[in-house]
């Protein structure tokens, strides 16, 4: 074997390395990990002290695949989640596209909210939502304050949208919100 | 002016050939490879990578039959089946087609117009690795599994960043914008070439039929390559940066894109049939022995090809519910293509009356290829009805109908046209026993697969479908559509041995094999890197016809690369021309060009920054060398 | 053949066979002239004659090919006008379609709210009667086809397309997206059933008729499933406080004859399959996995079931 075909072989098997990556996969079940909350079921939950919480695996998966944050996109729009949230601008809810995180702004954080519910309004979406629709949720209330990786954003929904192209935000660090901005109503 | 050699009667054989040689030849090795400006090498790289493509989108439809030949079939997931028809639709339209058409150009046109080199050369070896780069991009793309999976035409919203979220249609839309330039400036040098570089007289009216159609089909690119790089380029700043051009909820329109796209993918189709039937036509007045009659009729009928295809976008569009009056005038237009088609099917049929046709393998395929392309033209009629066509569209019916068009009007010529043109090529001669034996299964396969699409299609099969129910009457006609393409794929693995046979033997072809008449065939096979000693002189449509030896014109440089520039519709000789030498840059341009690109799914940024080393390229690449030297003939 | 069932249909039948004739005859013509032109080989090579000959044929051909185009481009339109002159503007009966990736949602419009009856993948019209479909999207662009009614009509966000049909002749047809829509593309179908105007009254009455209330302990448990769990997040099944859009409406599930837009026949098996595991049946389509044990599956199986 000559050294040149060595080095096409090499440059091969990069290119099946780079392959691994799954961004782009439609991967329409839910991940192959037990069916279990990241969080404790019971929690004893202060504003501005971010529930403790597992790193679960899924988060990562579920955060930087397209597909899944597309769906949670969906979500969000026939959920009604605007309702409260607007389009991550806030209104009777918290904002979501600000870099101000109540009860955490990790996925698993995100997830736990979104399953248990929140003093002062956000209901608990246990047996509403399934554990992957929630995971989905989480990875697009990540998206609007541009936290996941930028290919794997979709700039704008089809739909009407005051706030800036996702795609163009810059990142918002991750901090949560001093208590006695909680007490009083959202911004 | 002495000092200057030029050739004439004092510079002639083997010395003349010689010399010429040593200022044509690129440079030896690697580096030549990399820098070569001939039109011969580049139009065959262009040639090999293309039938690449076209291979490859082959194996793509291989596997969509494979799935389709039962019902309820789980060999391919719904995602996958959607990026191989996107991606096979892509390959055959983008990569395949219009490149192998103007590469097939590249190569024939300088020769056929008896001058040295094509306009523009660096511009062809630009537009070539911009081509590959492009193509690249997309197949890499696929391979890492982020190929595009919205369809080739790619329709918003469904393209769009909510429902084609990460990078796939990006990558499409961006292989777009490669292949645009590869094809501007490809269609910018042989409108230039046939326009200018013709032989002395070889005015307008003594063109083979075959340079009027790249003619036409050259302006025609430049004319609706522009829609389609605007829509793409739209719709990338709406996945990008967040621009509403498609959203229906900010005053967007999702139809603006189909009007954009289909603007230029209808003439695109004709931009691959026009070429065709120049192919049809060389071959024809070769292989009968006799020009093709009635050559005004042949020509305007080209020409009005052109302009009725930019008037007929809106057949794509019956089903949209556009206002009435509209569709009745699109559905006048289309009917109208028929005429000019049935003008050039006369004339080749007549012509072939009127001569003496010879069976030779090229001719066979220009049989098979009215055949096909008549019913083709026929059920492209029927859907130009809008009655029939809403029945129609977006069935089976329809990928029955243009493939009748492109395979039986585009390929099937095509085919016949590498055969015909192969000693030229390589200088050697196929083997005409192989050869009738691919066409035989090509042609037979051909008709089974495609042909019982058209009756699925009435039977209400839709397109794009990755499964199908059981009992609906379509299981049998899909079995019959696959076995089809089976047979196809062996006549296509006869066709490539054929071909890798006849490149171990050694070259045995004089250079007109064929006993043909244009002068591509007055140069060696396979012709010299200067095509000609001396630049011929033409008398007639048909010179190498004519009686006694080719006549020939001297004077031109020998020591530095100069071609003669004549008059654009008398062919009158003009000026010399300074041809430019090899060089790296177009590469180098090519690769600053597709950094920017590839860098701009993923950010916009990259455009400005982008432009930097391309600027650098560029510059290098355009560094006035010293005085121009264009001059005018000394009559 | 496709059509037959709707007046479009028998249009389209007519208009399909003067096409075959015309086109037809011109194909005969340049196959017969060009095997003609190879059997001959050449025997009219070379003669002044036979190239004037050929001239004067060209025009006789385009002239030809004139008319034939002429008559094929006046039949089509006469074929469209005929169609447009027979419906009515304002037809007695007026539905309302909107396309969902992938799935279709159907109303049937009435003055009296009330009497707005919604149902999903299942159309029933009258014989002899036309109907307005009003065609919307809520997503990406889709296509509405009958193969056997009528050619088809796109449905396409932010616009509102219309199409006039008369259907005919009775029987169960097939409808189908027609445009490329996204993954699940191929499982977009609709069930057609043309009934006479009798038997369509009382389809229409059964449908308006709230969800039927759970016969069995094991249905009631189903419906209380399905009532607390996350079907009701998505689906609407009248008479009960399941009331989102999200879904297909699910309140006459059990009468319809298919599951998920055309993708499983609707039997009992198929329903248990489609409820345990959605992704496997239709791969990437909107309903999740929920992951009920077999206990709840029987349940909101059989509560399914009762949904006539």
């Amino acid at each position: 074997m000559s050294s040149r075909c060595r080095a096409r072989l090499a440059a091969l098997a990069a290119l099946a390395l780079l392959s691994a990556c799954d961004r782009e996969e439609r991967q329409s079940r839910a991940q192959p990990v037990p069916e279990t909350l990241p969080t404790p079921r019971q929690s004893i939950l202060q504003p501005g002290v971010p529930a403790r919480t597992a790193a679960d695996p899924r988060a990562r998966a579920y955060e930087n695949n397209s597909y899944q944050m597309s769906q949670g996109q969906l979500l969000y729009q026939k959920m009604n989640c605007s309702g409260c949230h607007a389009h991550g601008g806030g209104g009777m809810g918290p904002a979501l596209s600000d870099a101000e995180w109540r009860y955490g702004g990790s996925m698993e954080e995100i997830v736990a909210t979104i399953d248990q519910g929140r003093p002062n309004g956000m209901p608990s979406w246990r047996g509403k939502l399934t554990e992957q629709q929630m995971w989905q949720l989480a990875a697009y209330v990540r998206s609007l304050s541009a936290q996941p990786r930028q290919d794997v954003l979709s700039s704008r929904p089809d739909a009407p949208s005051s706030t800036e192209p996702a795609t163009l935000q810059s990142r918002q660090p991750v901090v949560p919100s001093s208590p006695a901005g909680v007490q009083g109503t959202s911004r | 002016m002495t000092g200057i050699a030029r050739d004439g009667e004092a510079l002639k054989g083997a010395e003349l050939e010689g010399r010429l040689d040593r200022t044509w030849r690129p440079a030896p090795g690697l580096w030549g490879w990399l820098t070569t400006v001939d039109h011969k090498d580049i139009g065959r790289r262009y040639i090999y990578t293309a039938m690449t493509f076209l291979i490859l989108g082959s194996i793509l439809s291989v596997a969509m039959r494979l799935q389709l030949a039962r019902p309820e079939s789980g060999l391919i997931s719904p995602a996958r089946y959607n990026q191989i028809f996107t991606m096979h639709g892509t390959t055959m339209m983008f990569l395949f087609a219009v490149p192998v058409m103007e590469a097939a150009a590249i190569y024939v046109i300088p020769l056929m117009m008896g001058t040295r080199n094509i306009a523009f050369p660096r511009l062809n070896a630009f537009s070539y690795w911009t081509y590959l780069f492009g193509a690249l991009l997309l197949w890499v793309g696929f391979v890492l599994n982020v190929g595009p999976d919205a369809g080739w035409f790619m329709y918003t919203p469904l393209s769009g960043p909510q429902f084609s979220p990460g990078k796939r249609t990006d990558i499409w839309a961006q292989m777009i914008t490669f292949t645009e330039v590869a094809g501007l400036a490809v269609a910018i040098e042989l409108t230039a070439t046939i326009l200018k570089f013709r032989a002395p007289g070889m005015s307008l009216n003594r063109m083979p039929l075959y340079a009027w159609a790249i003619l036409v089909t050259s302006i025609m690119i430049i004319l609706s390559l522009p829609a389609v790089a605007l829509c793409s380029g739209m719709l990338i700043a709406d996945r990008l940066i967040g621009t509403q051009f498609f959203n229906p909820f900010e005053h967007g329109d999702p139809l603006l894109w189909q009007h954009l796209f289909w603007f230029f993918a209808h003439p695109e189709v004709y931009i691959i049939f026009l070429p065709a039937t120049g192919f049809v036509s060389q071959i024809v007045e070769t292989f009968t022995g006799r020009p093709v009659i009635a050559y005004p009729a042949m020509v305007l009928a080209v020409v009005a090809t052109g302009f009725l295809s930019f008037g007929v976008w809106v057949h794509h569009m019956f089903a949209t519910g556009l206002p009435r009056l509209g569709y009745d005038f699109y559905t006048a237009a289309t009917m109208a293509v028929a005429i000019p088609a049935s003008i050039q099917i006369f004339c080749w049929i007549a012509t072939m009356w009127l001569g003496k046709p010879r069976y030779a393998t090229p001719f066979l395929y220009v049989i098979a290829f009215i055949v096909t392309f008549v019913i083709g033209g026929l059920s492209g009629v029927m859907v130009a009805s809008v009655p029939l066509d809403l029945q129609f569209h977006d069935t089976y019916f329809v990928v029955a109908h243009f493939h009748y068009v492109l395979v039986g009007g585009a390929v099937f010529p095509l085919l016949g046209a590498l055969t015909y043109w192969f000693p030229k090529f390589s200088g050697r001669m196929l083997s005409e026993g192989l050869g009738k034996l691919a066409f035989w299964l090509i042609f037979l396969g051909f008709n089974i697969a495609f042909f019982p699409m058209h009756i699925t299609g009435m039977l209400g099969m839709p397109r794009r479908v990755y499964t199908y129910p059981a009992n609906m009457g379509w299981d049998g006609l899909n079995m019959l559509s696959s076995i089809g393409v089976g047979v196809i794929v062996l006549g296509g693995l006869v066709f490539l041995a054929n071909v890798a046979l006849t490149l171990r033997r050694p070259r045995d072809a004089a250079p007109n094999p064929w006993n043909a008449a244009s002068l591509e065939w007055a140069a060696a096979s396979p012709p010299p890197p200067y095509n000609f000693p001396h630049v011929p002189v033409v008398r007639s449509a048909t010179p190498l016809w004519e009686q006694g030896p080719l006549p020939v014109m001297t004077g031109l440089r020998v020591d530095d690369r100069e071609l003669l520039i004549t008059t654009a519709i008398d062919a009158r000789p003009d000026i010399r021309y300074p041809s430019p030498e090899g060089t790296i840059w177009p590469l180098l341009s090519a690769i600053a060009l597709a950094a920017l690109f590839i860098g701009s799914i993923f950010t916009p940024w990259a455009v400005v920054i982008g432009l930097a080393p391309l600027g650098v390229a560029f510059l290098a690449w355009f560094w006035p060398k010293g005085s121009p030297t264009a001059e005018p003939v000394i009559e | 053949m496709t059509g037959g069932g709707g007046l479009q249909g028998e249009q389209f039948n007519r208009l399909f066979t003067l096409f075959m004739g015309i086109t037809g005859f011109f194909y005969v013509l340049v196959i017969v002239g060009m095997l003609a032109g190879i059997a001959i080989r050449g025997r009219a090579a070379g003669t002044e004659r036979g190239e004037r000959l050929a001239r004067t044929a060209l025009l006789g051909w385009i002239a030809a090919v004139v008319l034939g185009l002429t008559v094929l481009t006046v039949g089509s339109y006469a074929s469209e006008r005929r169609v447009s002159a027979a419906i009515p503007a304002r037809p007695p009966l007026e539905v309302q379609i909107t396309a969902n990736q992938w799935w279709w949602d159907i109303t049937y419009k009435n003055a009296v709210p009330a009497n707005e009856l919604r149902t999903a993948n299942e159309l029933h019209l009258p014989v002899g009667v036309p109907v307005k479909v009003t065609l919307k999207s809520n997503d990406v662009i889709h296509s509405f086809w009958i193969p056997s009614l009528a050619g088809k009509q796109d449905l396409i966000p932010g616009r509102v397309n219309d199409l006039l049909l008369l259907p005919t002749r009775t029987g169960q047809f097939r409808g189908q997206c027609a445009e490329f829509c996204g993954t699940q593309h191929a499982h977009m179908a609709l069930d057609v059933t043309v009934e006479p105007v009798a038997s369509f009254r009382r389809w229409q009455q059964a449908q308006l008729a709230p969800a039927a209330p759970p016969s069995t302990p094991l249905a009631q448990a189903g419906h209380d499933l399905v009532m607390s769990q996350q079907c009701a997040s998505c689906h609407a099944i009248a008479g009960t406080p399941a009331s989102a859009r999200f879904g297909p409406d699910l309140t006459h599930l059990a009468s319809r004859r298919s599951i998920a837009a055309g993708t499983l026949p609707m039997t009992r098996g198929h329903l248990y399959a489609w409820i345990a595991d959605p992704q496997g049946v239709k791969p990437g389509n909107n309903m999740p996995y929920i992951g009920f044990d077999s206990a709840k599956l029987h349940a909101v199986v059989a509560y399914l079931q009762g949904l006539k």
